[in-house]
């Protein structure tokens, strides 16, 4: 059981602040860290990988600093971005390899395990560069799982997957983190974290945004206050109508049709065609106005 | 030394476009050395200055920052690096091994390339060959080393390279008198000048005597292969593009 500490984490690049101020603690079970692209999970990941020194605060595994420590990698998996590998060698050849550099007192065994339990053993003698986006993906999981290790960061693992794949690989994350070990996996798609993740960090713009269980976290999002612009056969008729009806807070006419402020997400989908249909005003269009994440992010951060 | 890190290395090197460009530059110096021996009738004086200028002074440095290079400098551009860097193997470990490749790769390439120019060009009793065979291994370890750090220390590895190896090495080396003691090309004629005492006909000269010149090329290698190990083992990667 390994648990990572970040206290007071800050990093900046140049004049850049890529994660600002962030104390967490990743204990066992997997871990989801959510974010928009660019805001500061690779940084972070970088620093839990002991590759980048933070610029402030302690980054720690079991109380052990991570960065400048090699010999915390026997305990540490890593699953990287980029795609790049050992791109000539086979996929055997280099998840044996990493069990060698690994000091692993039976590397082919290893190998043949790790390669199992990511379903490539079948593919294993061709080239990495000949494997597609998902099967390159599997490989670098194989090799951050050769030494079975207690704690296992992946970035954006599920990038380029097919549905199946990405089954698969949702169920050995879930098995390895009921097996007690410590698994973090970055992810700027919120339906990817939940499915899999327990525990979930949300960060924005290199800030700590919310933390806590998957449900709670849904609930914030869901809860905002959300937007809708709405073109009807008949706006002012149907801006009274929905005021009357009390499901939305907020309704303003603009030439573009009706924007409409609801805080209660569920009752005011399910109040609208309900109202359309007594009034008999048509709908011609009902779009979400704001639903992007980074918009749902932006609203997390200034709670 | 590590050695699944040097097989790594070794098969990464030449497995890439770079060791046809290598196979490219000897053959090149093989064929200007059999130009030299037809045009000037194996004169050994024409032998020894194309092979001390075209050949140590300008392609010996381009093969070492080829190789120097090349054992580390493409992972780290691509991110393939964290492999071996995300391992309890001390960096120093990972960096010793890396170079030992360069400098065995460097040594077998440029050493042959030049003892078989010189055989071609022109000779005497082996004679200047062994010079300039001695004097090359000598500026391969050095050069060697420091493309080495070059490649881990800057992010235009080969730019910076081919700077410090063609202008200042390659030509102001060659005629400013105060850059001429700063070089590595020079230092490590001083035993080839030394070999060939009995021949100043050949003109195989440095500016350096041999025991200040033998000092400063220790001195510039160790100084290039503490810098690669330290930024090395501070390197810093995201793990990200």
């Amino acid at each position: 059981m390994s648990t990572i500490e970040l206290a007071g984490v800050s990093r900046w690049f140049g004049n850049v602040v890529a994660v600002n101020d962030v104390t967490m603690s990743i204990g066992p079970g997997v871990t989801g860290l959510l974010g928009p692209n660019g805001a500061g999970k690779t940084t972070l990941l970088s620093m839990m990988s002991g590759f980048l020194p933070p610029s402030a605060g302690t980054v720690t595994l079991d109380g052990v600093p991570i960065w400048r420590n090699p010999e915390l990698y026997r305990r540490i998996g890593l699953v990287p971005e980029p795609e790049a590998m050992f791109d000539s060698m086979t996929g055997w050849d280099f998840v044996h390899a990493n069990a060698e550099l690994h000091l692993l007192p039976d590397p082919s065994a290893a190998t043949r395990a790790a390669l199992e339990a990511v379903d490539m053993m079948d593919s294993r003698d061709r080239e990495i560069g000949k494997f597609s986006k998902g099967m390159k993906q599997r490989i670098k999981m194989a090799t951050a799982l050769v030494h079975e290790p207690e704690v296992l960061l992946l970035d954006e693992p599920f990038n380029g997957m097919d549905p199946r794949q990405r089954m698969h690989l949702l169920a050995l994350l879930q098995r390895l983190g009921a097996d007690g070990r410590t698994i973090l996996f970055s992810s700027h798609i919120l339906e990817e974290v939940e499915d899999v993740a327990g525990t979930i960090e949300v960060i924005v713009a290199g800030r700590q945004a919310a933390s806590g269980d998957f449900r709670s976290i849904r609930r914030l999002m869901t809860e905002r206050p959300h937007q809708y612009t709405i073109a009807s056969a008949n706006d002012r008729a149907l801006a009274a109508a929905i005021i009357a009806d009390g499901s939305a807070d907020a309704v303003s006419l603009t030439t573009a049709g009706l924007e409409v402020q609801a805080s209660d997400f569920g009752r005011f989908v399910e109040a609208l065609p309900r109202i359309a249909q007594s009034t008999s005003i048509s709908l011609f269009e009902v779009t979400p106005a704001d639903e992007s994440l980074e918009s749902v992010f932006a609203y997390l951060v200034s709670r | 030394m590590n050695l699944v890190v040097m097989r790594l290395t070794i098969r990464a090197l030449l497995g890439r476009r770079r060791s046809f460009m290598l196979f490219g530059i000897s053959a090149l110096l093989l064929a200007v050395a059999g130009l030299v021996r037809w045009g000037t009738g194996a004169s050994i004086t024409a032998s020894a200055g194309t092979l001390q200028n075209f050949g140590l002074g300008t392609l010996v440095p381009v093969m070492c920052l080829l190789i120097g290079t090349g054992v580390i400098a493409p992972e780290i551009e691509d991110g393939s690096i964290v492999y071996l860097l995300a391992k309890p193997i001390p960096r120093r470990t990972i960096a010793f091994s890396k170079l030992a490749v360069a400098l065995g790769t460097s040594l077998v390439f440029t050493v042959a390339t030049m003892v078989a120019g010189v055989a071609i060009a022109g000779d005497q009793d082996w004679q200047l060959a062994l010079a300039l065979g001695t004097a090359t291994a000598l500026a391969s370890i050095a050069y060697t080393a420091v493309f080495f750090a070059i490649a881990i220390v800057s992010r235009n590895p080969i730019i910076v390279g081919l700077i410090y190896a063609l202008l200042w090495e390659g030509v102001l080396a060659g005629y400013i008198p105060g850059v001429k003691d700063v070089s590595i090309r020079q230092w490590a004629l001083a035993p080839a000048e030394r070999l060939l005492a009995s021949h100043p006909t050949w003109n195989v000269t440095s500016d350096l005597g041999m025991t200040p010149a033998l000092i400063l090329l220790g001195i510039a290698t160790v100084a290039a292969v503490f810098v690669a190990v330290q930024r090395l083992k501070t390197l810093p990667i995201k793990v990200s593009e």
